[in-house]
């Protein structure tokens, strides 16, 4: 999809200036946003950490005494964890994207950030909807599935006394902010209860409306391989008759724009391609990384925010830079996780079997003799040494694995057996 | 001011990077020789269907013989000239009495040959609802209103909001096909939580 489009390159360094640019005044940007929104009628909230933001939004809950709420796709409040929060509140919570309602069923989180689902096969959604909605036993027709939820979640929309979304983009130049849905569910979910409450990280800025012709162009592209979202919702002020909040949160965000080495990270647009090419991410599954935000763009921000809670995850990439390569808008995603790495030795978060592992390395690489006799020794203590003795363990590679066979003879000897030939012809 | 935003902002200030020129957006952007036929063929491979009206009288004749159309109970319309809509907008003010509605027929703005989405507003249709809650949705948009990509569309939308008021609607989307979801073992599901099907009208008059 990405090659449909000519102008592709242009579009991405173009979303990497505006997001650059943003950054370096993003003070001004967001008192632009506020001004605005306020002028058009919406209340804007500040929000320091998880904490605040949480009891924001069941504060605007409980003073409009809503017990139901519907909530469209948003990684920020999974972030800040509102669902249990506000479920110990007593308030109903519904997610109402498809993949991330089957995943609150389940009683789980997203596995992904635009597929939440993606870890779970359609018979078990069967079963599932079997259990609580009544379904046919074994009918795991995607679409019979789906028209189950559609019909289920129809009357929690119709019931619903307001609705939660997230934010894809705010325009500081507006007031207004874009959110991108193929279900339809965030529009539902906030055109029918009178209450809108949009949580927004203040990443989520962009200077001028006009800018959207960017990322728009890129995001879904980018996400799911379509040329756009089917829905891609404006909200400018309250509907008539209602009430909107937005609530802007840092929880971390301004100690990432600190850094010199991670502060790009903040210009992701949550399209989730990294994920999706990662070799890392493919083989192992969003739920591996104990995070929100997983793959390689979880694998920079979630360290850099608590390098002891996550210090292993930078260390399961591959460095392949694959996720650099996909980036709509131009992160350097492998660069900054080598520079984890070393941040995290420095640290000293590294466990012991690693800087062992590392600093044998160093010695044995440092020294041609060593090296050669190493090889030596290993291959031939490969074929020799009985399996209890190989297989110890401190063999974690040989837990699920068996060692390859010893090479009969050496790169080395091979060149130099191929060069000898060859003088010879 | 609240202390949070105090604490925020000056975070900013303490953090914030090297300044960095905002760029222009005026580049050679791919153009369509055949806008039409562009937005014809995405609209098609996004799941919804479009369809060329020579006038009025045409679009009434061709609406009719859509299955959507036909087999449909409750009509809404906020496009002139359709004799069988049973529901009367006007005396409707709340979105939850529009639950029941088949087919929804609808002005929109303008369209964008790139990705076939289609500009709608709440200017022209104050409950936006109806846009997401029927169970079929036709978009009827001026033939000559199509734009070659996203860029053009927001120069579009500026040029409307500059003769509008207020200025800025409260809702504004594009459309691009009926609403889907492929959130089960990536299958492709028509019909998630709004619209199963659209049908884009280009009025030719």
């Amino acid at each position: 999809m990405a090659h449909a489009l000519a102008e592709w390159e242009s579009l991405r360094e173009l979303a990497s200036q505006i997001k650059l640019h943003t950054m370096s005044r993003l003070d001004e940007y967001l008192e632009q946003f506020e001004t605005n929104a306020t002028r058009l009628g919406a209340h804007v909230h500040w929000a320091r950490d998880a904490a605040e933001h949480n009891a924001i939004v069941a504060g605007i809950l409980e003073r409009h005494g809503a017990q139901r709420v519907v909530k469209s796709k948003s990684m920020l409040t999974e972030e800040c964890g509102l669902n249990p929060y506000l479920e110990s509140q007593g308030v109903e919570v519904t997610d109402t994207d498809l993949g991330e309602w089957i995943v609150q069923l389940r009683g789980e989180h997203p596995s992904h950030i635009v597929l939440p689902a993606i870890h779970i096969k359609k018979e078990e959604v069967a079963a599932l909807f079997h259990e609580r909605l009544g379904t046919a036993p074994g009918a795991s027709d995607a679409n019979y599935l789906a028209e189950a939820a559609r019909q289920h979640l129809r009357q929690k929309f119709l019931a619903a006394d307001a609705g939660i979304t997230g934010v894809n983009f705010a325009i500081a130049e507006t007031g207004g902010f874009v959110v991108c849905t193929n279900e339809g569910n965030a529009d539902l979910g906030v055109s029918l209860p009178t209450l809108h409450i949009a949580c927004m990280g203040i990443e989520k800025l962009i200077p001028r409306a006009a800018d959207l012709g960017v990322f728009l162009r890129l995001l879904a592209r980018s996400a799911t391989g379509q040329p756009i979202t089917t829905y891609s919702s404006h909200f400018h002020g309250p509907m008539p008759g209602g009430e909107l909040h937005i609530v802007l949160v840092d929880n971390g965000r301004t100690q990432l724009l600190g850094s010199n080495d991670f502060r790009r990270s903040l210009h992701c647009i949550r399209c989730g391609a990294c994920f999706n090419t990662c070799p890392v991410y493919r083989r192992s599954g969003g739920h591996s990384y104990g995070v929100t935000v997983a793959g390689p763009i979880g694998s920079i921000i979630n360290p850099a925010r608590d390098p002891q809670l996550h210090k292993t995850l930078p260390f399961a990439c591959s460095l392949c830079g694959s996720c650099t390569d996909v980036c709509p808008v131009k992160i350097d995603l492998h660069q900054q996780l080598f520079i984890s790495r070393r941040q995290l030795a420095n640290l000293d978060l590294l466990p012991w079997s690693k800087k062992l592992g590392v600093k044998l390395a160093a010695t044995v690489l440092d020294r041609p003799w060593l090296y050669r006799l190493a090889g030596r020794v290993a291959r031939t203590s490969l074929r020799f040494l009985p399996r209890w003795l190989l297989y110890n363990r401190w063999n974690i590679w040989g837990r699920q694995r068996e060692l390859p066979p010893a090479p009969a003879a050496t790169f080395r000897n091979l060149y130099r057996k191929r060069q000898r030939t060859r003088t010879k012809q | 001011m609240s202390s949070s935003k105090e604490a925020i902002l000056s975070a900013i200030r303490r953090n914030s990077s090297a300044a960095a020129e905002l760029p222009d957006l005026d580049r050679e952007w791919t153009i369509y020789a055949d806008r039409r036929e562009q937005f014809i063929a995405v609209l098609e491979a996004v799941g919804g269907q479009a369809l060329v009206a020579r006038g009025r009288d045409d679009l009434i004749h061709q609406l009719q013989r859509l299955p959507v159309y036909s087999q449909r109970q409750k009509i809404a319309s906020l496009v002139p000239g359709i004799e069988s809509a049973n529901i009367d907008l006007a005396a409707i003010d709340s979105p939850h009495a529009l639950a029941d509605v088949d087919l929804a027929i609808l002005p929109a703005e303008f369209a964008v040959a790139e990705n076939a989405a289609v500009w709608v507003t709440d200017r022209r249709v104050p409950l936006r609802v109806l846009y997401f809650l029927c169970q079929h949705l036709v978009l009827v948009v001026p033939a000559h209103e199509i734009v070659n990509h996203m860029h053009a569309a927001y120069d579009r939308i500026a040029e409307i909001e500059r003769h509008a008021s207020p200025s800025v609607p409260g809702f504004g989307a594009f459309v691009s096909g009926p609403s889907k979801t492929a959130d089960i073992e990536q299958s492709l599901v028509i019909g998630a939580h709004g619209p199963r099907s659209l049908t884009v009208f280009l009025l030719e008059e």
